[in-house]
């Protein structure tokens, strides 16, 4: 890759280049537009939420506002105010939860194994891809059964349970490519299974736990599907005080779009702050395939 | 569900004999509440899903009593329910399709080293941090199905690029509307496809590549021979990924369409929309049909994953 760069700038002359300059000339095109044709909804609710009330028709769609008010994004913060509120205090503590279990989790099945460590993998995996449809009604009874009230603290629950199956697999694959030799050490100097985990294994940990975190952290404020189920417009986290605001009757698209903006600001800047992370240890993942 | 399912193949190391050198009370004790918890929440729940599902318990209140398989036989000849599972097949397709293509376009782009790759790349796969709900309601404004001088969103632009005949009624069109449907899905998930193959472009080592080339492969050879086959796990990967999210479209269309929109019908909106008129053995039945078509997909997976780890 970089290795080739430097002799195609040497020697510069030889006919093959212009052939090469085109090909770049293309591949950046594609780029680009690829780009812009990505940001394109971006720049629909970035510009619609500055729009007055009269300026939303469809002759004026695609143009900057005639003016730029900020009207939309008031109303719109009175609407999803609370409701961030509130998914603040249900993602946090069930991210964190959610990670620490399957930290522990992870740890058992690759590093502190006992018979049959596979076959309780396996089935702890499959939990990730049920679709939820399929326990829903029973679901719903369960909760009530066991008396824990809807909006913030059922969705906790719901998050941190159904959340263990992929904080599990993160951290087993994490710890599975740290060295044996770790914990034997550890073993010998004769310390326990806690001890082993809380002195070796849970300080290098961090870069397991920026990923499960960041993803636990995205899922659980994205979600819908618990929140309808669990939560009301009066208690529900920001999706549905969203998708309230924007399905109304009378279409506020200013409203909408802020509103919009407004939700997904957390998720983004945790993207755009740890991306890197992300995409690293997406790659550290799959590399080994 | 990210990153995580390419790397379920990677197995711990266990050296031979190590297994059991210390007690195996302790790991089990520890890792206990997860597999109560799990028993309850996913194995339990599903059976008594699958018993709901056998009830005549179409009202709010106790069963009135075991039906068997009748209100499987029941949705399976209800053309609706037909109907909205051909959307289903329809949507997924499609939406496999597109995120692949897309993903496997932009890495490849983007795997030599270029100029501003970590921005493109960043581009490409901020929608994914965004949630389904507020997608979608910048969505259903750019998907908008009037035409002509009242259209707006993509309508009006394409009729402002003079590219009238590209204007349509995206979802509301009866035979193909849940097509409309899979745009926003793709836009939203190829980025994360493309993070998938890049990973997997930058895993094949580069002697594999200068050895194909000494040995006079051209470019097109190299691709078919070397880089193809050594995708192919990120591939199916990706396959597994994306299809079962898309089995379970669910988000997207609540905030595009809505629910009572029969032009996008899937059987999680169905599914919901009978719990909510109290129809309980409907709805647990159309909820076990949908696990089935996940199954179908995903314990295959599962399997060869747990094969491979025996035989390590």
């Amino acid at each position: 890759m970089t290795t080739e760069a430097i002799p195609a700038a040497v020697t510069s002359r030889i006919p093959g280049e212009r052939s090469r300059v085109v090909g770049r000339t293309i591949k950046y095109v594609l780029l680009i537009g690829f780009a812009l044709v990505v940001l394109l909804p971006a720049y629909v609710l970035f510009v619609t939420s500055f729009k007055g009330l009269g300026d939303a028709t469809p002759a004026n769609a695609w143009k900057l506002p005639e003016s730029w008010e900020t009207a939309g994004w008031s109303r719109a913060w009175e609407q999803l105010g609370p409701a961030l509120g509130r998914t603040f205090a249900m993602v946090i503590p069930a991210s964190i939860i959610s990670s620490m279990l399957g930290s522990m989790n992870g740890f058992v099945l690759s590093k502190w194994r006992f018979p049959g460590a596979d076959v309780v993998f396996t089935l702890i995996l499959f939990g990730m891809f049920i679709p939820y449809q399929a326990v829903m009604v029973p679901l719903v009874q369960l909760m009530s059964n066991l008396g824990v009230p809807n909006g913030v603290p059922s969705l906790i629950v719901l998050h941190v349970v159904y959340g263990l199956p992929i904080t599990t697999l993160i951290f087993r694959n994490y710890y599975a490519g740290v060295p044996i030799e770790l914990v034997e050490a550890a073993r010998v100097d004769g310390a326990g299974m806690l001890r082993t985990y809380a002195s070796i294994i849970l300080p290098i940990s961090a870069p397991a736990f920026v990923v499960v975190l960041m993803w636990q952290f995205t899922s659980a404020w994205n979600d819908y599907l618990f929140a309808l189920f669990f939560s009301s417009s009066r208690n529900g986290p920001v999706t549905i005080a969203l998708n309230f605001l924007a399905s109304g009757q009378l279409q506020d698209y200013s409203a909408s779009m802020a509103g919009a903006l407004i939700a997904s600001v957390p998720t983004l800047i945790i993207y755009i702050l740890l991306g890197r992370y992300f995409v690293g240890g997406l790659m550290a993942g799959s590399v080994k395939g | 569900m990210s990153s995580t399912v390419p790397s379920a193949v990677k197995r711990p190391r266990r050296p031979k004999g190590r297994i059991g050198g210390h007690g195996w009370v302790a790991p089990v004790l520890l890792i206990l509440p997860t597999v109560i918890v799990i028993g309850v929440f996913v194995y339990g729940l599903i059976g008594s899903n699958i018993n709901t599902s056998l009830q005549d318990r179409h009202h709010i209140g106790p069963s009135q009593g075991f039906v068997g398989l009748d209100n499987y036989r029941d949705l399976f000849t209800d053309d609706d329910f037909l109907y909205s599972l051909r959307n289903l097949l329809l949507y997924t397709a499609t939406f496999l399709l597109g995120t692949l293509c897309l993903g496997f376009l932009w890495a490849w782009l983007l795997e030599r080293k270029s100029r501003g790759e970590s921005l493109f790349r960043a581009i490409y796969l901020f929608p994914m941090a965004v949630s389904f709900v507020a997608s979608g309601v910048v969505w259903r404004w750019l998907l908008n199905n009037a035409e002509g001088d009242r259209a707006s969103g993509l309508n009006r632009l394409f009729g402002s690029l003079h590219l009238d005949f590209l204007q349509n009624p995206w979802w509301t069109n009866e035979h193909w509307g849940i097509l409309a449907i899979a745009v926003p899905a793709i836009w939203q998930l190829s980025g994360y496809v493309m993070a998938l193959f890049l990973a997997g472009f930058r895993g094949i080592p580069e002697e594999l590549r200068e050895a194909a080339r000494m040995d006079g492969a051209s470019e097109w050879q190299l691709y078919r021979h070397v880089i193809f086959p050594q995708l192919s796990p990120v591939a199916l990967s990706a396959i597994i990924i994306i299809g079962h999210m898309s089995l379970k479209v669910f988000d997207l269309i609540m905030a595009i369409a809505g629910q009572t929109n029969y032009t996008t019908q899937v059987p999680a909106i169905q599914m919901w929309v009978e719990f909510t008129r109290g129809d309980y053995a409907k709805s647990a039945a159309i909820g076990t049909i949908l696990l089935l078509i996940v199954a179908i997909l995903i314990v295959p997976y599962l399997v060869s994953t747990y094969r491979q780890e025996r035989r390590r």
